[in-house]
């Protein structure tokens, strides 16, 4: 089986359109496809993996095209529809500013996802970089580096998280960098673990040996072949910045309203539980459980492929 | 195992300086200092400036650096100017309710989750553990206070059995009992979430160890292969897991006792929050995290002094 950027080489190498030698029969007859059609192969055979994939396509187009489809008033309050149970005007009922909550679904989804997403790149890219630099640096750098880690994993996460939130004024792109600055942790741990048994790879000797510097040999050739883990903790992260964002925006910390996302409109529901109004806490409620658990599916399904590759690299 | 242990005490006094330094950082990142922090922003020049010579923050920030540690190092952590209470004495009020809630709770998260992780485990790929594994999924994707309103609507408002809050705690160990449950359920429920996936795979790499096969061989009934060999094995990482998973719990307490207003450190730290009380917060984060560093030494001596490995190696 082919692994990264030296098996893709190789896949192209003997495909349909390779030079003239490749006349002489090889048997590599599963080379010739190419890793991401093996790699679709894999993901689309863990059927739960596909199912969350195809919900969170859904629940993403929801929210972001759904609202020019079904268009509704979500900045003015109006005190005359409060607390509608749901109905043919309000399907899904309103909220207590008078709100359609279906529409109001979408528009907290748009924040909700857009957090989570933002979240799981920008900690990605951190926790890889310093991950990398301490993996491949070693010594008293990497010791330096990891207590660092350490030491913020060892502060309860929401803590530090309402504490930054509180000190800063609460804007979504703050508030993405408050999650992600608890978020990164766990990919530093990960990537300095891979790039610790990359670093002495006869590939990275060979192209130390050939010149080239220590950021190239980092960026090059280090970080590409631990990407498939990076990804799959990437995955898991959207899921659990969106479960973060949810507590804090409980915990009273957000973006004032109009603006609003899923959290919020628990924290509402939640509010109004012994009031009855039950259609303005559930509906928020399926939403976030059914987007986290689509998300783990999807990164079950990415685990599968990069499991796969690894167990090919090795036989 | 003394090597370890300088080892790993060393690793321990590093990260506890490490944590004072982020909080005493973030006492100095408040948004016009600590001085307006506590005086407001209509305090006049002079009077900010007379009690910043007061608190010595006029001084180098080394020098305050210094001087705030060995404060907070015989247990003075400011005064929280909110509640009129010296923030020690707060904690030292707070922090052993943390300690039942949480303890409770993680004791009998494992006390289901090995049962549970190991059944999954013998019956893996099966419908048994097809069934759990989703249950579990859905748990684990629920954030922790939409869990405790799905106990409150079905053992307080559909069901009638126990009270929606603990606000009465402390007025007996009846009601203490009973305030208790919902709590600790919820914050159960979501640790076993957690937890029960690592003992389920820590079972399965085990079953596949050569010593199985051994042990079957030499005429070991299943269930006692199973019951001295395997579970035995698999239960040393749980050790290193609880230890793990201190943060988290430790953060789901913050939300379950904001959710059913346990007066503990979580609710201390959300009314602080609520009414910008600095100097709580602060000593919240600091006692938390040093909470945490201990438990998970504590965790790793366990672990330690339970596997033969780390004691002779």
């Amino acid at each position: 089986m082919s692994v990264g950027p030296v098996g893709s080489a190789l896949a192209t190498m003997t495909g349909p359109h390779a030079p003239p030698f490749d006349a002489v029969p090889v048997e590599m007859p599963e080379r010739a496809r190419p890793v991401w059609r093996d790699n679709l192969a894999t993901f689309a055979a863990n059927r739960f993996a596909l199912a969350g994939f195809v919900v969170l396509v859904a629940i993403a187009l929801f929210c972001f095209v759904g609202p020019h489809l079904y268009s509704t008033n979500q900045s003015a309050t109006n005190l005359i529809n409060e607390n509608l149970p749901p109905s043919a005007q309000f399907p899904l009922g309103t909220s207590p500013e008078g709100f359609d909550i279906l529409g109001r679904l979408m528009l907290g989804g748009q924040s909700t996802l857009e957090v989570g997403f933002a979240v799981a790149l920008v900690a990605t890219l951190f926790g890889t970089l310093w991950g990398a630099i301490a993996g491949y640096a070693g010594g008293i750098v990497d010791a330096l580096l990891m207590r660092v880690v350490d030491t913020m994993l060892s502060i309860p996460f929401l803590f530090f998280v309402v504490l930054l939130g509180t000190l800063l004024q609460p804007t979504l792109p703050l508030i993405v960098v408050a999650i992600a600055s608890v978020s990164w942790l766990s990919t530093a741990r990960i990537v300095r673990g891979e790039t610790l048994s990359l670093r002495t790879r006869d590939y990275v000797v060979a192209a130390r040996g050939f010149g080239n510097g220590h950021l190239r040999l980092v960026l090059r050739h280090v970080v590409p072949n631990a990407l498939g883990v990076v990804v799959v903790n990437a995955t898991l992260k959207v899921a659990d910045a969106i479960l973060l964002f949810a507590s804090i925006s409980f915990l009273g910390l957000g973006v004032p309203p109009p603006a609003t996302n899923w959290g919020r409109m628990l924290t509402t529901g939640i509010n109004n539980l012994f009031d009855g109004y039950w259609w303005q806490l559930w509906p928020a409620a399926v939403a976030i459980v059914a987007t986290v658990v689509a998300i783990n599916a999807v990164g079950d399904g990415l685990h599968d492929v990069v499991e796969k590759r690894l167990a090919g690299g090795r036989s | 195992m003394t090597g370890y242990l300088a080892r790993r005490l060393g690793q321990t006094v590093v990260v506890l300086l490490l944590v004072s330094l982020i909080v005493f950082g973030l006492l100095h990142a408040l948004p016009g200092g600590l001085v307006r922090a506590q005086l407001g922003p209509k305090a006049s020049p002079y009077a900010v400036h007379q009690l910043a010579i007061e608190e010595g923050l006029t001084k180098p920030l080394p020098v305050q650096y210094l001087v705030w540690l060995g404060h907070a190092l015989r247990g003075n952590l400011g005064f929280s100017y909110k509640l009129n209470t010296p923030v020690s004495t707060l904690l030292g009020e707070y922090f052993p309710r943390d300690l039942l809630l949480t303890g409770v709770a993680i004791a009998l998260a494992i006390a289901v989750s090995v049962p549970l992780g190991a059944l999954q485990a013998f019956r893996r790929n099966k419908g048994v553990d097809y069934a759990f594994s989703g249950i579990l999924l859905a748990l684990y994707s629920m954030p922790s206070f939409l869990l405790g309103v799905v106990a409150i609507v079905v053992l307080n408002i559909e069901l009638p059995l126990l009270p929606s809050t603990a606000q009465q705690f402390g007025q007996g160990v009846g009601t203490d009992a009973k305030v208790l449950v919902l709590p600790v359920l919820t914050l159960m429920l979501g640790n076993i979430a957690y937890y029960s996936r690592y003992v389920r795979s820590s079972v399965i790499d085990n079953l596949l160890e050569d010593y199985v096969r051994t042990a079957r061989a030499k005429g070991s009934p299943w269930s006692r292969v199973l019951v001295r060999h395997v579970l035995r094995n698999s239960l040393l990482p749980v050790v290193s897991l609880v230890g793990i998973s201190f943060p988290y719990v430790v953060s789901g307490s913050l939300i379950v006792e904001a959710l059913f207003d346990y007066p503990g450190m979580g609710l201390l730290f959300w009314d602080a929050e609520q009414s910008r009380d600095y100097p709580v917060l602060l000593g919240v984060v600091l006692l938390v995290s040093v909470a945490v560093v201990v438990g998970s030494l504590l965790a790793d001596l366990a672990y330690a002094a339970l596997d033969p490995r780390i004691r002779y190696g």
